[in-house]
């Protein structure tokens, strides 16, 4: 018997994948279409669902309320992924989001996450010294600004809805949605012009 | 059911000293005093789901802890916001 690790990834792929049609578990078209909604997520998807909370205000309520809910209502597959909750900034609380388990993550809406994100490092200092870690990407929270750690320890997944800058009166939701970017919806950074 | 605003104190347990475990709650909270912020919904208890075991819904909590008291260190008012299982969390 051939040693696992030596194994061709794309055989074990098939045999698995074969498996599970077999016992009527997923069939190979479910597995290619999960495929291509996992590799279609992207931050791009979170950045409409918070320019689209910028300017209407009827769906920031949806999307704090549920945020699944508010992703669906963009069409953004969510069908079997794990709850998706938004947590708002606001000029008197700032949001962090970390896994210190692991490396849990609103995938459905932001996409494979960024290498750091699941560093010993970022894991660790997101709890014990996160101004510390903050002011490292630059963000520099202003006296009497809260920050509070969300780690992402179960069930959920938690995205950030960060302030609208200042100075994007009357942009539309696609100019807004270009500005956000990953680190905004995870906190570590916060949308900035230019 | 814990109402938000209870006051809680996680269980000082370590399950991982005791064989194989697939557990939720993250060792610097042990024995930490937290308030319960909300009730996020109740879910199979992933202790058992992770070993294929018949695993009971066990309701899951958001519940906050003084970020300063866990370390000694930080900023007054900043605070950790956590997915905790009832099972975990004792009524102080």
């Amino acid at each position: 018997m051939s040693n696992i690790l030596e194994t061709d990834g794309e055989r074990l792929l098939v045999a698995v994948r074969d498996l599970l049609a077999a016992k009527g578990l997923a069939s190979t078209q479910e597995i290619l279409e999960r495929m291509a909604i996992t590799d279609a997520a992207s931050p791009g998807q979170g950045a409409r669902m918070v320019a689209k909370a910028w300017v209407d205000p009827d769906y920031r309520e949806i999307m704090l309320a549920d945020g699944t809910v508010a992703a669906g209502a963009l069409g953004i597959p969510m069908r079997g992924a794990p709850p998706l909750g938004v947590l708002e900034n606001t000029p008197e609380l700032h949001h962090l989001v970390v896994c210190t388990l692991c490396s849990c993550y609103p995938r459905a809406v932001l996409g494979y996450p960024p290498f750091w994100y699941k560093s010993a490092a970022y894991r660790a200092r997101a709890v014990r010294d996160p101004r510390g870690l903050l002011a490292e990407w630059g963000t520099v929270l202003p006296e009497g600004m809260r920050l509070r750690i969300v780690d992402s320890t179960a069930e959920y997944r938690w995205m950030v809805l960060p302030m609208r800058p200042a100075g994007t009166e009357g942009w539309t939701e696609e100019q807004l949605a270009a500005i956000v970017r990953e680190g905004d919806m995870i906190g570590v950074t916060v949308p900035k012009l230019g | 059911m814990f109402a938000p605003g209870t006051p809680v104190q996680v269980k000082n347990d370590w399950p991982e000293t005791r064989g194989p475990v697939h557990i939720r709650t993250p060792h610097y909270l042990r024995g930490v005093k937290g308030m319960v912020v909300r009730h996020l919904g109740t879910y199979p208890n992933p202790e058992d789901l992770a070993f294929a075991r018949p695993a009971k819904p066990v309701p899951l909590y958001h519940v906050a802890f003084d970020q300063r008291a866990l370390w000694q260190e930080g900023a007054a008012g900043d605070e950790v916001l956590v997915e905790i299982f009832e099972h975990w969390l004792e009524p102080l």
